[in-house]
């Protein structure tokens, strides 16, 4: 295992095939997005960070299509998002959802070929082509092995797995994942995050991943945004992004940014204070 | 280990034959029990050269054969209607019973056709597809006032409610005039025997659409059934599909309470059953619940019909009979 740094992370560029444009989501005086304005590098791992009820998952969901947006422009390849027609998008941007759930029995290989839903039509059924794209996405994310087996039976890092691999059988440049870590152990919640970071890596697919943890988030993303109040109050590589005075501003959260001596990567250690000589709670008696 | 894989799922290639063997067999049987039981190669010698002169062939033809296509489209209706609800809102418990839908057809059967006088035989299966539509709105605004909003369990709840209150408006009708109401007493439990003839020809299209409509929105069901925004992410209009299967769902209960009155569980027992053997995917799901719910309701028929001979009891009690103890089943297993 070698260690890693920095370097091997693409440049930032103007590259972006997904341009979000001065976005709102929600309707009234408080929408829950607003003014967010993001160009998706193109080929790297971006990924969102945020308070709860920062509006995060709602701006992902608006870049999905699955939210439609009051205000502001999401465009891809230049075209604006609204006006394609949604299996065009689904042909070159996939998602997946927080928490998803598979219908109780269905098999693993099953999950990942409705990945080729945009790909079929009436007329156009199921080919080989179809079969080589599940075959490789269960391959790349290492769950073959599960092919015939009811999705409910696997683990939490392992169902994950399917649902990355159903995303991959889309075959599409851009990825949008809604926190795929939550819930999980660390040590799995790194282990989807490799598997993430390779497949920008070596398909030079662009990845958008939420994610609540954030010393995760400092050890992969390529490209850090951080989001409060539904607004971008932070955004670029991680070392510029990723300091005591951002994380105080964004959660509030007083810490220590440390560097690893391994990847040159920050990692947050919160400031615990000193141990109170009378509890708080006893003090109020 | 990892053969290269043709289909994301296995063929039995013996599978549908054997079903459609089965299903046969199942129909001949149908017709050869009742008062009198005609022996099964007379009722082969029926189908293939009928001869007007012969008693057995003619009863066969006027009276049981059409029984038989009743009780087979009625089921066939009911299970695929049942299969489309529990995919489309991801609710194992999702029936045309439970969630109200046959009761509200009942309903405004017998409210236009006792209380109006409205008995146009055409306008039958609309105005049970009226009654339909009303039920499941009145369902699904009464569970999204609960706490928690439209659940499996609130549905369920107040599917329950609008089926008893209902059921109850049709028993008071059927006692205030037990005279004219008399031959709507198909519309209390479900019933084969009652079928009016002038109504059965106005409620093939609706049998025919509601078919074709989920046999082509089936694929598009396997992916809604994995999450509302998975489908998005796939490229799915989900809203033109939910108006798809809302309509199919519709159109085939209303045709089967138009014949055949409430038939309860058809269209929860037949699915579950048919995932045991079939998998998740609709594609497979959809016809062979249109197979199973045909055989289905033609076994229950004849049981119907057998058990207390001479007396016949309502097919649709047989149905509930059967169905309550799965139902019970899968609150303990799913919900």
């Amino acid at each position: 295992m070698t260690g890693y740094n920095n370097s091997d992370a693409p440049e930032e560029s103007a590259a972006s095939r997904l341009r979000v444009a001065g976005v709102a989501v929600g309707y009234g005086d408080a929408p829950i997005v607003r003014d967010v304005s993001l160009d998706v590098p193109d080929g790297a791992l971006t990924v969102l960070v945020g308070p709860n009820g920062s509006g995060k998952s709602t701006f992902m969901k608006a870049m999905a299509r699955v939210l439609p947006v009051s205000a502001g422009e999401i465009r891809l390849d230049g075209r604006p998002l609204r006006s394609t027609p949604t299996r065009e998008v689904a042909k070159q941007l996939a998602l997946l959802p927080q928490g998803p759930i598979a219908p109780e029995g269905l098999r693993v290989r099953e999950l990942v070929a409705q990945g080729r839903y945009p790909h079929q039509s009436l007329l156009r059924q199921w080919s080989r082509e179809d079969a080589e794209a599940v075959d490789a996405a269960m391959r790349a994310a290492d769950v073959i092995q599960f092919a015939d087996r009811p999705v409910s039976d696997l683990s939490g890092g392992q169902r994950q797995r399917c649902w990355i691999a159903m995303v991959l059988a889309q075959e599409t440049g851009i990825l949008l994942l809604d926190e795929p870590t939550t819930f999980l152990d660390l040590k799995v919640q790194v282990d989807l995050m490799r598997l993430l970071r390779r497949i920008a890596r070596e398909d030079g697919r662009t990845l958008v991943v939420v994610l609540h943890e954030l010393n995760v988030a400092a050890a992969f993303a390529d490209h850090l945004v951080m989001m409060k109040d539904g607004r971008i109050l932070a955004e670029g590589r991680v070392e510029r992004v990723f300091t005591a005075a951002t994380l105080r501003e964004v959660f509030g959260l007083e810490a220590n940014v440390l560097r690893d001596p391994a990847s040159g990567r920050p990692v947050c250690v919160p400031i615990v204070g000193p141990i109170e000589t009378v509890l708080p709670w006893r003090a109020a008696q | 280990m990892t053969a290269p894989s043709t289909r994301p799922a296995r063929r039995p290639g013996f599978a549908p034959l054997l079903a459609l063997a089965a299903l046969a067999l199942a129909f001949a049987w149908h017709v050869s029990v009742g008062a009198k039981t005609i022996p099964l190669p007379v009722v082969a010698e029926a189908l293939l050269s009928y001869d007007a002169s012969v008693f057995e062939h003619v009863v066969i033809v006027d009276l049981r054969l059409p029984r038989a296509l009743l009780a087979a489209m009625v089921g066939a209706a009911l299970a695929v209607s049942g299969a489309l609800m529990q995919g489309v809102t991801r609710n194992p418990l999702a029936d045309p019973g439970i969630l109200g839908l046959l009761i509200g057809a009942s309903f405004a059967v017998v409210l236009f056709v006792g209380v109006f006088d409205l008995a146009t035989p055409a306008l039958i299966p609309l105005i049970a597809a009226l009654g339909a539509v009303a039920a499941a709105a009145a369902v699904w605004g009464i569970a999204s006032a609960a706490p928690g909003g439209a659940m499996p369990l609130t549905l369920v709840l107040s599917g329950a409610a609008i089926t008893a209150f209902l059921g109850a408006l049709v028993t008071i009708a059927n006692l205030l005039d037990e005279q004219s109401f008399e031959q709507l007493r198909v519309w209390m439990t479900g019933s084969l025997a009652g079928a009016q003839g002038g109504v059965i020809p106005w409620t093939l299209p609706w049998f025919g659409v509601g078919l074709v409509v989920a046999f082509a929105i089936a694929r598009q069901t396997t992916a809604l059934a994995m999450g509302e925004e998975t489908a998005v992410g796939l490229g799915m209009n989900v809203g033109r599909v939910k108006a798809l299967a809302l309509f199919a769902v519709v159109a085939l209960t209303a045709a089967a309470v138009a014949i055949a009155g409430p038939m309860g569980f058809v269209g929860l027992v037949v699915p579950h059953a048919v995932r045991l053997l079939a998998g998740q995917d609709y594609r497979r799901i959809v016809p062979w619940s249109a197979i199973a719910g045909a055989g289905y309701l033609l076994v229950v028929d004849v049981a119907a019909r057998m058990v207390l001979a001479p007396v016949e009891i309502s097919t649709g009690l047989v149905t509930a009979l059967l169905g309550a103890p799965i139902f019970v089943w899968l609150v303990r297993a799913r919900l």
